[in-house]
């Protein structure tokens, strides 16, 4: 019996804007002017965040941060495609992502600064903290897809990963399932190439990660990261389909980790200068502001008073945070239970000296 | 009132939580169409359907993981980690997340979860069927611990554990399954998590145990009464947070103590108990605290597993040796 093709896949590339700032306007999202400077603003506001963070951690005022450089348009382009009934998982490379969202600034740099406080998403805003060991959110995003599902809501979830998660065993299991119940949750993975000195060659020998996807029983599209429209295009019709039942899809959006991967790494050991430079020519900013440029949203004058309205809204919220008193120490004992167990309270008493203050 | 048996107590408490709150959903392997491997699930699936009653992947991780993000979310979710032995593809969940949102989110997020997981020996079952890794559990900050040790204790114990707005892992002693059968009632009621009981008051001395080894614990102290030496047994109930208060008060009057438990002896719940006593009641003692406990090897198959296991006659001993320190 000779042997037959039972089935075929295929794996879709997106790129609605090319690096000149050329649009394909047949593919391009319906977006509004208003809106498309508004995601040129995010990013803009992203990057500046970014900068101040990183110059804040070398002059001692900020704990390890991850910076998002580079990655400006996968970050906004998706999290702009949420709606406010959405939930979102983050990684702990998002703080785009997450400013998107609606988390205050202030609230970004208390979290890096040490201050879990920061991480007490606001009320309304249907976002879990950030999540440090890598790709475990991804089976909790997939359980609040289940929930959402179980409840009869019409809204979407998002899980953001990066290219290292698809190496984890809860890539596997959270799609997995996933696809099994056929939930509303997009899992957006952010492929920057590196996972700290780790190349993608070394986490797959797949040429895609969006066709990991197709082994889920779901769809799978790799879209240019560093081009806005693209990965917004892509997510608002992931989302879309979601929230009316169409189950989950992956979508893998290309780009690069411009920067360090911490303030505590030194990718100048691994990695080519010239492979950098490559990456900042296809910056996501420059090139929607090219767009911009030729279709009359963008001068000088607006780029301008958008740079320094960024400034200001980061140095501010800088100067709020560095005015935040610190946490109660008690803080440490207060949200392990709703309710204190006695064993606790007595521990927590044994912070405090006989003055009555607690001991350091 | 009906005589039950554990799992037919668990099923109850089960039932009678989905049909009060509609949050709460079972999920799971097997737990659907075949009711579960020990059939704790039994009838779930037939009453409540597909929705509320899910069989999973094989994924324990993801049973888990999946389990935190709809508590989170609002419902109130019972997984099933088929055996203890299995669950540690899933600690990384249950440690990293499921511990530590309400924390993580100084309280915006919390995690009012069920993890119900059967461990223990004595069934003869194969290797990683039988183990006894409560300790693990213990020792996880934010995580609540519950091991019922009879079918009464069971129901009422698991109906607080659901109701719990924090997680809890909930630790069915199998060989306790079908071995006995007390009344349960139908009404509604609960234990509160963090309380021990005493099971038998006595003067003599104190002996802790919970989960499957109440039993031989039990019997002991039946067989030192015949002797004239009367023993407090302590049915621990839950293991975190623990109820330091009731030991320490058994102890002080007792002035002996032995601990036993089926997991191994080194960093075994029994050795937080003993110094637990030693900084509370260290000048009441008239004996060093005992302890009979599994040994610091691999859990053995069933053809071993009766040399592992604690027994009715190693506590008579450590009885007899606190006694005539």
């Amino acid at each position: 019996m000779p042997k037959k093709t039972i089935k075929t896949f295929h794996v879709e590339w997106l790129q609605v804007l090319d690096e000149r700032g050329n649009c394909d306007e047949e593919l391009r999202p319906p977006l509004s002017d208003k809106e498309i400077q508004k995601l040129y603003e995010w990013m803009v506001l992203a990057r500046a965040f970014d900068e101040k963070a990183f110059k804040l951690q070398r002059e001692g005022r900020l704990g390890t941060y991850a910076s998002i450089l580079g990655q400006e348009a996968a970050q906004v382009g998706s999290a702009f495609a949420l709606q406010p009934g959405d939930w979102m998982f983050p990684s702990y490379r998002e703080a785009g992502a997450s400013i998107v969202r609606g988390l205050p600034l202030k609230m970004v740099f208390q979290y890096w600064s040490g201050d879990e406080r920061g991480s007490r998403i606001p009320q309304g805003q249907n976002d879990f903290p950030i999540t440090i060991p890598v790709g475990t959110q991804i089976p909790i995003a997939t359980g609040a897809a289940w929930a959402a599902k179980a409840k009869g809501d019409k809204i979407a979830v998002m899980a953001y990963l990066g290219d290292g998660a698809t190496s984890k065993g809860d890539f596997h299991e959270g799609l997995n399932f996933a696809g099994v119940f056929s939930l509303p949750v997009v899992f957006l993975c952010q492929n920057n190439h590196w996972a700290i000195s780790v190349p993608v060659s070394r986490q797959t020998r797949a040429e895609t990660l969006a066709q990991k996807a197709i082994a889920y029983g779901f769809d799978g599209i790799q879209v240019d990261g560093n081009d806005i429209f693209a990965v917004y295009k892509a997510a608002h019709e992931a989302l879309g389909r979601a929230r009316v039942g169409q189950g989950p899809t992956l979508i893998e959006c290309v780009t690069y980790r411009i920067g360090d991967h911490t303030t505590a790494d030194d990718a100048t050991r691994y990695r080519t200068e010239e492979e950098v430079r490559e990456w900042r020519e296809k910056d996501p900013i420059d090139r929607l502001k090219r767009y911009m440029g030729k279709k009359g949203l963008w001068d000088e004058a607006y780029d301008h008073k958008v740079a320094l309205e960024s400034r200001e809204q980061v140095e501010a919220a800088v100067a709020e945070e560095e005015a935040i008193p610190p946490p109660d120490p008690r803080d440490i004992f207060h949200y392990t239970f709703a309710e204190l167990p006695e064993d606790l309270k007595e521990q927590m008493e044994h912070l405090f000296g006989s003055d009555g203050r607690p001991n350091p | 009132m009906a005589q039950l048996t554990m799992v037919q107590a668990i099923n109850l408490a089960l039932a009678q939580e989905m049909e009060r709150d509609p949050r709460v959903v079972v999920l799971g392997e097997d737990v659907g169409k075949n009711g579960g491997v020990f059939r704790v699930t039994q009838g779930l699936y037939e009453k409540f359907g597909d929705g509320r009653v899910a069989d999973t992947p094989l994924s324990e991780s993801a049973i888990v993981g999946v389990s935190i993000g709809m508590a989170a979310y609002g419902l109130r979710p019972v997984a099933e980690i088929q055996f203890e032995g299995f669950i540690y593809a899933a600690m990384e969940q249950l440690i990293s997340h499921a511990s530590r949102i309400r924390t993580r989110s100084r309280g915006r997020y919390h995690c009012p979860l069920v993890v119900r997981v059967p461990y223990g020996g004595g069934i003869r079952a194969p290797e990683h069927h039988s183990e006894s890794n409560e300790a693990l559990f213990a020792h996880t900050p934010g995580l609540k611990v519950v091991v019922p040790s009879t079918p009464y204790e069971a129901k009422g114990l698991l109906v607080s554990a659901i109701r719990d707005p924090d997680p809890v892992i909930f630790m069915e002693p199998k060989r306790v399954y079908r071995a006995l059968k007390e009344e349960v009632p139908e009404e509604e009621y609960t234990i509160p998590l963090g309380q021990a009981r005493i099971a038998t008051e006595g003067k003599d001395n104190t002996l802790i145990a919970w989960g499957a080894m109440l039993q031989p614990t039990l019997k002991a102290a039946a067989l030192m009464g015949e002797r004239g030496i009367h023993s407090e047994v302590i049915d621990l109930r839950t293991l975190s947070p623990l109820d330091t208060r009731t030991i320490i008060e058994s102890v002080k009057k007792t002035k002996r103590a032995v601990i036993v438990h089926e997991a191994p002896r080194t960093c075994g719940l029994g050795a937080e108990l003993v110094a637990r006593i030693n900084e509370s009641a260290l000048l009441y003692l008239e004996a060093p605290v005992e302890r009979v406990t599994g040994y610091d090897t691999v859990m053995p198959l069933p053809k071993l597993e009766q040399y592992y296991l604690p027994n009715a006659e190693r506590v008579t001993e450590a009885i007899g040796r606190v006694m005539r320190f």
